[in-house]
């Protein structure tokens, strides 16, 4: 039976016999990862979402940090957390990994509210992290993993599988003082994904990372999104979510701003313009209600019933030569500044 | 496996992979073997000869010192007058010499000449001077048993008794006054290393940001218990090192230095003392965690945590008071109140002068303050030890928590 269940079989649970997943889950430890996953692909865990938040509340001294989010993310996704320094994306998370308590409101992870066997499949990068100075890296992963529940050796083993792949294999020996920022960054990334969780929180993932590490972190990070894992990424920084969030959570002073699919989002904020760069612009153009000129390129704006496609088959057909010519979308940033100028 | 118990497991070795808990652990033995290599070698080497017999001349203008007296060690040499006298002294033919005037009888006055500089003569010198001019003078008139009396008039032995009329035991200056202070000074610093370690680890902890990352996998509570218990064991195996170090001194020193004859480790040390050792570190390290979590660094934390171990080495100052007075007032007040009780307690239990109420009483205080301050540490240290910067002001402190 455990032969038949190596893991790259998927098991379906609805078209699984009962017995069979009964079996499963009385063979013992060795496939608890195992039935998890079975329980997951099957009916029970169909509609699960990962987390689960609905309508929590904190305030620190009368000041109310997060003021009624919800929220929900599925498996294998990335969730982007976003909003300026202070918006409450840190206080949210905390609440999220039972660091601080909610005044209100309901928080589920993986279909259950937060306990001692939960934690062991959350990973968790804080934005305020570090490292034990005198323990060296190889010492350091022990520990924390040993505090996730994997001892010994899979620890050992998954440890020095990680630091292959992050390239820090040869410093796995050193005190992590004598390693640089980045590098220890890289530890730190490590240890958050050393116990294999189906969760992951990073805040502030690629503060003070090189251009080449913060490369190989993204890859990283889309890799465990491919292995089904559920991602939160929360950061200010808005091109990194655009880059890789599937779904987002703008936050502002405590409030859900925007909430949603980015795609849908960016789509819902398309202010309906094009940007051009052409040799001559005639000063009337079918459908263009206006033009703002950004030195380097003209912003057409177009009117309600007019496509892009048309506006540019219009400046064709008049024999205007065409260097460029682009859809505009708003950036993330810019959307945010518009919801927050609305809010106002 | 409990999270606590691996937090536990950790904090141990670290601690006792610690040098500077090696070195302080280990020093004590090494110390006690140093001390007894020392004093048998001594001993082994050191042969004093006989005695050079010392020279002291004299001019008597009375006529009643004619006759100097032989002792083994000095040898009074009569001249006749001052100058041959100083002659002499100058020749280094005796050391020094005196001058009996006539009147002396009447005055008791006599001068003495030196070369070599002092503040007072020493007590050897002026006893010799005594003894023979008591002698002389009492020659021939008292029988010679008179006379050694009167040169030695008493030997004194002393003896405390208990309330029943027995001699009570610890009449060895060592045992009565040394042996407690020794006891409750090891088991003192072993408190203070152990909740110094503890405090130690919360603020580095909180310094290089591991702490946030230890709180998603497990409760501040079990961060605090498995730190408590963890760095409480180093301590207790640190003063097990050192009680069996005493023990195995004490047999061994009885035997070749004779201030440290009949020494064994007092019984209440074993058992109440390690009692009042646990509870203390318990009291302590709670105080120290407290405060760890509430300050912003190590360095602005030590200030605030001397506040504590001042009151806590009060009754070391006051040692020599409490063995005199084991039942006064001030002593008493010293064993129930929780900062000063383990201390003053262990030198009171290794002096066999505390009674079994004030044992109880005390432990009683005690245990309650070390479980009222534990409460009080894990509710702070889980509202504050995520809070960075600014350290809360005390009002704050007292809301946060009622609040938690």
């Amino acid at each position: 039976m455990m032969i038949l269940l190596d893991s790259s079989i998927s098991v379906n649970a609805e078209q699984c016999p009962q017995n069979v997943l009964l079996y499963i889950e009385t063979v013992g430890v060795e496939v608890a990862g195992l039935v998890d996953k079975v329980t997951r692909d099957g009916k029970a865990n169909a509609a699960m979402n990962v987390v689960e938040v609905s309508r929590v509340n904190k305030s620190f001294k009368d000041i109310k940090v997060v003021d009624s989010v919800s929220l929900s993310i599925g498996q294998s996704e990335i969730f982007g957390m976003v909003g300026p320094n202070g918006a409450g994306k840190t206080t949210t998370i905390r609440m999220l990994m039972d660091i601080i308590k909610p005044d209100s409101g309901e928080i589920k992870i993986l279909g259950e509210p937060i306990n001692e066997a939960i934690k062991n499949r959350i990973g968790y990068l804080p934005e305020e992290r570090g490292l034990y100075k005198k323990l060296t890296v190889s010492e350091s992963l022990i520990y924390l993993a040993a505090l996730k529940g994997i001892r010994g050796h899979l620890a050992r083993e998954r440890a020095e599988e990680l630091l292959k792949r992050v390239n820090m294999l040869p410093h796995k020996d050193k005190k992590t003082e004598e390693l640089s920022h980045g590098m220890g960054q890289l530890i730190q990334f490590v240890a958050t994904i050393l116990h294999d969780p189906e969760l992951v929180v990073f805040d502030e993932p690629f503060a003070a990372l090189d251009p080449v590490n913060t490369q190989l972190l993204k890859e990283l990070i889309l890799e465990l999104r491919s292995q089904g894992k559920s991602v939160i990424l929360s950061t200010h920084m808005m091109n990194q979510v655009e880059e890789l969030c599937d779904r987002i959570l703008m936050i502002n002073k405590g409030q859900a701003v925007l909430y949603g699919s980015l795609a849908e989002i960016k789509s819902r904020y398309k202010n309906n313009s094009v940007f051009i760069e052409c040799d001559r612009l005639p000063d009337k153009l079918p459908g263009v209600v206006g033009s703002k000129d950004h030195m380097k390129y003209i912003e057409l704006f177009l009117d309600g019933h007019t496509s892009p496609q048309e506006a540019l088959n219009a400046l064709v057909s008049i024999g205007v030569r065409v260097d460029r010519f682009e859809v505009s979308t708003p950036s993330l940033n810019e959307i945010f500044i518009q919801v927050v100028k609305e809010g106002r | 496996m409990n999270k606590a118990f691996i937090i536990l497991k950790h904090e141990f070795w670290q601690t006792v992979k610690n040098r500077p808990f090696i070195i302080l652990t280990l020093a004590l033995p090494l110390l006690a073997i140093l001390g007894l290599g020392i004093y048998s070698g001594v001993h082994h080497w050191y042969h004093p000869g006989v005695p050079q017999q010392e020279k002291i001349g004299y001019v008597d203008y009375t006529g009643m010192f004619g006759n100097p007296p032989s002792e083994p060690d000095v040898q009074f040499i009569l001249y006749t007058d001052e100058q041959t006298a100083k002659d002499a002294l100058l020749a280094k033919d005796v050391k020094e010499y005196l001058v009996i005037p006539a009147d002396y009888l009447s005055t008791g006055a006599v001068t003495r000449y030196t070369l070599s500089r002092e503040v007072t003569p020493s007590t050897k010198t002026t006893g010799q001077i005594t003894d023979f001019l008591v002698s002389n003078l009492l020659v021939g008139k008292v029988s010679p048993q008179v006379l050694q009396r009167v040169e030695t008039p008493v030997l004194l032995a002393s003896f405390r008794l208990n309330e029943s009329g027995e001699i009570a035991p610890n009449q060895n200056i060592v045992a009565s006054y040394v042996v407690p202070i020794v006891f409750a000074v090891l088991f003192m610093i072993s408190v203070f290393m152990s909740s110094g370690f503890l405090f130690q680890s919360v603020t580095e902890e909180k310094e290089n940001r591991v702490m946030e990352i230890l709180l998603s996998s497990v409760s501040s509570g079990q961060l605090l218990v498995g730190k408590v218990l963890g760095l409480g064991i180093a301590g207790l195996l640190q003063v097990a090192v050192w009680l069996v170090t005493v023990e195995v001194f004490f047999r061994v020193a009885s035997g070749i230095i004779p201030a440290f004859s009949g020494l064994s480790i007092p019984a209440g040390i074993i058992g109440w003392g390690i009692l009042y050792f646990i509870l203390g570190y318990l009291m302590f390290a709670a105080l120290y965690a407290g405060i760890g979590s509430i300050s912003a660094s190590a360095r602005e934390g030590q200030g605030w945590s001397t506040i504590f171990v001042l009151p806590a080495i009060v009754p070391y100052y006051l040692s020599y008071f409490i063995v005199s007075n084991p039942e006064g007032a001030v002593s008493r007040a010293l064993t129930f109140f929780p900062l000063t009780s383990p201390m003053t307690s262990i030198i009171r239990l290794a002096n066999h002068a505390i009674s079994a109420w004030e044992i109880a009483l005390s432990l009683i205080i005690l245990a309650g303050s070390a479980v009222f301050i534990m409460w009080l540490a894990a509710k702070m240290f889980r509202v504050f030890i995520l809070m960075y910067g600014k350290r809360p002001a005390l009002r704050e402190i007292i809301r946060y928590v009622r609040e938690a």
